[in-house]
């Protein structure tokens, strides 16, 4: 039986961690996404297809890899991370990151290519440039990031086996659903799955919500400016 | 200003575009024609240092481009692509753009894109989106946007093509006394000869790749440097 206290600490481990990892992810993937968007060397492709596999990376296998690594006896046992909530975080990173990288490149590739030149022609510099253009792609890169908080929240498999469901200490709402559910107590693990869902919702309504403001106008701009002239060209 | 020799840009190994030699003066308009995929726009990239040459070289006020700073150099130069290309932002956040860039302050911005929305005609528009301007309105803020910036360098690639041809020939007007009351040098690319007359004081002819005549609109259509410049120039609207 889960008393309120415990639930309430349940629900913000799941939220700090997934929140961490998405962050990380943000950070790794969206300079990684822009290179591999922008980037024209040999590989890029190889790179671009290997990301493209990482964001359909099984969590299970993600745990187990992350695990070996940071097991006591592993390259990374000395780290003393396995079983703390700084595990789980690193294996949610690998889940997420080539989620938010592989959706930063499309999202940049979906831009009018002239879009650069343009903005250099204008004199920015290479830093202004690339703000811009993130700046013009802010819709589909604010779905990169639900998508890469979306692969975290949702996942057990790496959280169970790197965190290891810790009363307390590492247990998040997917793993004590999982243990409730394995118990027998499905009205605690439906109490819980719900409690993730509208956590879920919510924070999807929020990023939503962000990105919609703008829709409008969005939609307009391409229509009259960037696809128009394109279809003109 | 600007000296081009034995200049040669190559895509995917194979060249798009080689100027022997090709002079311009300060204060002066050349125009550009020649058939699409001819390499006209590939020439003004490379004068923006967009793309970089693999022979050859272009000198800026006697200094060659590989020798300046990237950024110093850009920052002479403004560009005008065929499409508007504008940011999904207000039509003076547009215009205001270059200035940003650049770390103007912001009474100066303001006051210069005032100016330049004034003259091309869009003041009115200062407040609304990219995506709510008609063609020729996109067309007159990307012009705008250019002009603001006031570069010694205006490069036009084909920046009316999508216009109707009122729209098109009030903007080359407005343009062309732009240019003159201003001083700038500019280089413009075009399909029309009868615009380049108009506009420029020479004209350069690029066919299949190559620099093939520069001249006065009389000297190119009384005697044009060779048999594909001929064919050319009879296919051209005049």
């Amino acid at each position: 039986m889960l008393f309120d206290s415990e639930i309430w600490q349940i629900t913000a481990l799941s939220l700090q961690v997934s929140a961490a990892a998405t962050i990380i992810s943000l950070l790794i993937g969206l300079p990684l996404g822009t290179w591999l968007a922008l980037g024209n060397f040999r590989g890029r492709s190889f790179i671009l297809s290997i990301i493209n596999t990482g964001m359909a990376l099984p969590p299970v296998v993600v745990g187990l890899v992350v695990a070996i690594m940071l097991w006591r006896s592993g390259p990374l046992g000395g780290l003393r991370l396995i079983y703390t909530p700084a595990a789980i975080i690193i294996a949610q990173t690998v889940i997420a990151a080539p989620v938010v990288t592989g959706l930063t490149a499309a999202a940049l590739e979906a831009l009018d290519p002239r879009l650069q030149q343009q903005l250099l022609g204008l004199g920015a510099s290479r830093t202004q440039m690339i703000w811009y253009l993130w700046r013009e792609a802010r819709l589909p890169l604010l779905a990169a990031l639900m998508a890469g908080f979306g692969s975290v929240i949702s996942e057990v498999g790496a959280s169970m086996m790197v965190g290891g469901n810790i009363r307390g200490q590492t247990r998040v709402l997917t793993t004590a659903i999982v243990l409730e559910t394995s118990k027998g107590e499905f009205g605690q693990a439906l109490a819980l799955s719900t409690l993730l869902l509208i956590l879920t919702y919510l924070i999807n309504l929020a990023l939503t919500w962000i990105q919609q403001r703008g829709r409008k106008v969005d939609y307009q701009s391409r229509k009259g400016t960037l696809s128009a002239s394109r279809k003109r060209s | 200003m600007i000296q081009i020799s034995d200049l040669v840009v190559q895509r995917n190994g194979l060249d798009v575009l080689r100027v022997d030699s090709l002079d311009l003066q300060r204060g002066e308009t050349l125009t550009v024609v020649g058939p699409n995929g001819a390499g006209k726009s590939t020439l003004l990239l490379a004068l923006a240092r967009l793309v970089w040459p693999s022979h050859g070289d272009i000198l800026y006020d006697g200094k060659s481009l590989k020798d300046w700073d990237e950024l110093v150099y850009r920052r002479k130069v403004s560009f005008v692509f065929q499409a508007p290309l504008l940011m999904d932002m207000t039509v003076e956040q547009n215009v205001a753009l270059g200035l940003k860039f650049r770390g103007i302050q912001k009474e100066e911005t303001r006051a210069r894109a005032g100016k330049w929305m004034k003259q091309l005609g869009v003041e009115s528009l200062s407040k609304r989106r990219a995506g709510q301007l008609s063609g020729g309105e996109a067309q007159r803020v990307s012009l705008a946007r250019a002009l603001v910036l006031e570069p010694e360098l205006l490069l036009l690639d084909e920046p009316f093509s999508a216009l109707d041809p009122p729209t098109r020939a009030k903007l080359l007007d407005d343009l062309s006394a732009l240019l003159t009351e201003n001083q700038r040098t500019a280089v413009f690319v075009t399909h029309n000869l009868g615009e380049a007359a108009k506009l420029s004081h020479r004209i350069a002819v690029i066919v299949g790749g190559v620099l093939r005549q520069v001249g006065t609109a009389r000297q190119i259509k009384s005697q044009p440097a060779d048999e594909t410049v001929a064919a050319f120039l009879h296919e051209l609207p005049q």
